[in-house]
């Protein structure tokens, strides 16, 4: 009975793990194709994990334990790097794709590429005061 | 656990880790790069998976008939893999301001 | 000892059996070595990240609070799952019918561990995913853009979970 479920979730994992994939490889542009792979990927190996797992019910709890850990884990951080490498491409300034029909974001980029110029300017004025001053002791 | 049905799945995840290689070889930019990275980085968890089922010799002194220590590799190929995606991300987000 | 240093020892002492609890589950084993080097790397753990844990962590140790995690993790996995057939039709589709852009809805919830999970949720569930996080602002790609309402957004968006998270987080 347990092993009937664990193969079915295997299966289903791998399934969603191909489409996850193949999504990567068709949709146009970076934050579709995070998308696709963070969705059907994370949830494909969610579910590949706690297939394995359920093999480990009675008897090799170890095995359960760990697959189960490790799904939670995979759960938690997925979107947080998908999240992370969208905001930098927008960032960076990767465009959106031309089908794209809206884009609330280009304000706020702004503002934060703004502060990391400021940052840079920081960083700059500090070392040239650095270098006057060893100039004045020299 | 039948070890047909872990063949068949590790081709499946083969044929996915390819359609991942042909995103990092083909991606316009660097982050289509590092999103398909940290998907091959995901379904290497699936592999840790498959060879943790995958049955032990009958001749090894393991008394579990599971390699179950490669799901140790997997938590650690997930932390890795996270910590990865999240330094790609921090460098790409400081590499260019005007495009 | 007045009661903040006081609840900042609970703290400790809670993050310590956390990491050892965790620890034991990695390890299986009740070795000798096995718990001393837990124990230690445990207290190490709990010395060095106690300080950066986000405030308001204390109240996540109430069991009521569990009990309203217990009934959001079936919740969450329902949406998923859909999440994931909606989004796979679309890949499979040979038209590949998607209608993506960015867009801003707000927030209600108020505290950083409330609003990281929020912002998970929203990555995990159909067709959206959190690229910044701006005080009460949401920024999100929308694969299928349905409403250019925004209160409609704000409800099927972020709309679902934000009830519980608030019972569970806040």
């Amino acid at each position: 009975m347990l092993e009937t479920i664990a193969l079915w979730l295997f299966g289903i994992g791998l399934a969603f793990d191909v489409l996850g994939c193949i999504g990567l490889v068709r949709l146009p542009d970076v934050y579709n194709r995070a998308q696709a792979s963070t969705k059907c990927v994370t949830l494909g190996t969610t579910m590949i994990l706690v297939a394995t797992g359920l093999f480990g019910v009675g008897g090799n709890w170890p095995l359960f334990i760990k697959s189960i850990l490790c799904a939670v884990f995979l759960l938690m951080t997925a979107p947080v790097g998908a999240h992370a490498i969208c905001r930098s491409a927008y960032v960076s300034g990767v465009k959106l794709a031309d089908v794209s029909v809206e884009d609330a974001f280009t304000q706020r980029a702004r503002t934060i590429r703004a502060e990391h110029r400021q940052r840079a300017d920081e960083i700059e004025k500090n070392l040239r005061e650095v270098e006057k001053s060893e100039e004045a002791e020299a | 656990m039948s070890p047909t049905f872990l063949e068949v799945a590790m081709y499946v995840l083969i044929f996915s880790s390819l359609l991942c290689l042909d995103r990092i070889g083909r991606g316009p930019t660097a982050p289509d790069r590092a999103i398909a990275i940290d998907t091959l980085g995901t379904i290497m968890i699936g592999f840790c998976c498959i060879m943790a089922l995958w049955p032990t010799p009958t001749d090894s002194p393991s008394a579990s008939p599971f390699m179950d220590y490669y799901m140790t590799v997997a938590i650690a190929w997930a932390i890795i893999s996270f910590i990865g995606s999240l330094a790609l991300a921090k460098y790409l987000e400081g590499r260019c301001y005007d495009a | 000892m007045n009661g903040s240093s006081q609840r900042k020892l609970a703290r400790l002492l809670m993050l310590f059996l956390m990491s050892f609890a965790l620890w034991e589950l990695l390890f299986w084993s009740l070795n000798f070595w096995v718990v001393l080097v837990g124990i230690l790397l445990s207290f190490f753990v709990a010395i060095g990240i106690g300080p950066r844990l986000p405030a308001g962590i204390e109240k996540l140790f109430n069991p009521v609070r569990w009990l309203y995690l217990v009934i959001y993790i079936p919740y969450f996995f329902y949406y998923c799952v859909r999440a994931n057939l909606d989004v796979a039709i679309r890949v499979i589709h040979p038209d590949v019918p998607i209608r993506p852009g960015i867009v801003k809805v707000h927030t209600s919830l108020e505290s950083d561990l409330a609003k990281a999970f929020l912002a998970n949720s929203i990555t995990l569930t159909p067709g959206t995913l959190t690229i910044d996080i701006d005080g009460q602002d949401l920024y999100i790609h929308w694969i299928n853009i349905q409403t250019d309402d925004y209160q409609k957004r704000c409800d099927e968006i972020v709309g679902r979970f934000e009830p519980l998270l608030r019972r569970i987080f806040e």
